[in-house]
């Protein structure tokens, strides 16, 4: 039986740490999916993302949210980092958020992230984020947009999809 | 080549009908659980326009809280609530239509709180069709090892289906 939803690597902080990285990310799938259950040392924070050490103003973003009692949508443009997501310090408090990179080994359109953002303390919320590069991923960097680490337990998990 | 999505359990409704769909003694040895939903019910509680699903913990409806974001086809809104309901196909609806979801629990056998995360819609060709988010926590740190489905009102209808995976990191 073909398996088409294979585990690349999981990081599961045996210390806090104010990044995690999936480098050398091979270009034998069709899609990625990454999901992250982490919790910040410190407040509410993003999760953000580059690719491939992509430090650059090279990333937009659209994003539809609620908060409990409304919903709303914005847009940044010209952003450092794409959305990976939400993490609180709230005790014993893991969020789940996914992060889907679709078709991220072409090497001829700007790659797409559609992320699931899930904070019963904030937002619920989906973003579609844009990395304008034609170049293959081949590394994800996540830290939070506060500068506070990531706690122990925090978990990441990349996953490669094979259409066929 | 290691197996990720792991068939637990599927459960598809009889011509009976059912109140609820019931996962037991779900094993603790996988890293993350998804369930796919595709679900309707013979009755509309909530003003008579849609069904609504519920989801219990180890039997356990109290300690929850979601927040929802949902898109009705004419506007978008956000709600909160204290349990783990969400909306799905009802009689009043468009016959033979089927709420579709996902509902996904990270590390549902580790010691703490479990979040979790449902997308469902509605689809149904008329009015009154939700796609719904919802970003859910139960605060407790028991290992979930029952999740139950049930129709708030009435019972699911013949054809409702649900499957229970378990997900690998390894």
């Amino acid at each position: 039986m073909p398996s088409t939803y294979e585990p690349i690597a999981t990081q599961t902080l045996g210390s806090a740490a104010s990044s995690v990285t999936f480098s050398s990310i091979t270009g034998t799938y069709t899609d990625l999916v990454l999901i992250v259950t982490p919790q910040s040392s410190s407040g509410t924070a993003s999760v953000d993302i580059q690719l491939n050490g992509d430090t650059g103003t090279n990333y937009s973003l659209t994003f539809l949210y609620g908060d409990g009692s409304s919903a709303a949508s914005g847009l940044a443009s010209n952003n450092a980092v794409a959305n990976g997501g939400t993490a609180v310090s709230t005790a014993s408090t893991f969020l789940i958020n996914t992060v889907q990179i679709m078709n991220y080994s072409n090497t001829t359109t700007y790659k797409s992230l559609l992320t699931r953002a899930n904070n019963t303390a904030g937002n619920v919320l989906t973003s579609v984020s844009m990395w304008r590069n034609t170049a293959a991923v081949t590394s994800i960097l996540l830290k939070l947009s506060t500068g506070a680490n990531f706690t122990t337990g925090s978990t990441f998990t990349l996953y490669g999809i094979k259409a066929a | 080549m290691p197996t990720t999505f792991t068939k637990i359990a599927s459960v598809t409704v009889g011509s009976g009908g059912a109140s609820t769909i019931d996962f037991t003694s779900i094993p603790s040895t996988y890293t993350d659980l998804c369930v796919a939903l595709s679900l309707r019910t013979n009755n509309d509680p909530d003003g008579g326009a849609y069904g609504i699903c519920a989801i219990s913990f180890n039997g356990s409806t109290s300690n929850l809280t979601q927040k929802r974001l949902q898109g009705s086809g004419s506007a978008a809104s956000s709600f909160s609530f204290s349990n783990a309901q969400f909306p799905v196909d009802g009689s009043a609806n468009t016959a033979s239509t089927f709420a579709n979801g996902s509902v996904y629990f990270p590390n549902y056998a580790g010691s703490d709180y479990k979040s979790f995360s449902i997308d469902n819609v509605m689809e149904q060709n008329s009015t009154t069709t939700f796609m719904t988010l919802i970003a859910g926590l139960w605060s407790q740190t028991s290992a979930v090892n029952q999740l139950t489905f049930s129709a708030v009102s009435g019972s699911f209808v013949q054809y409702s289906t649900a499957t229970l995976y378990g997900i690998n990191k390894s």
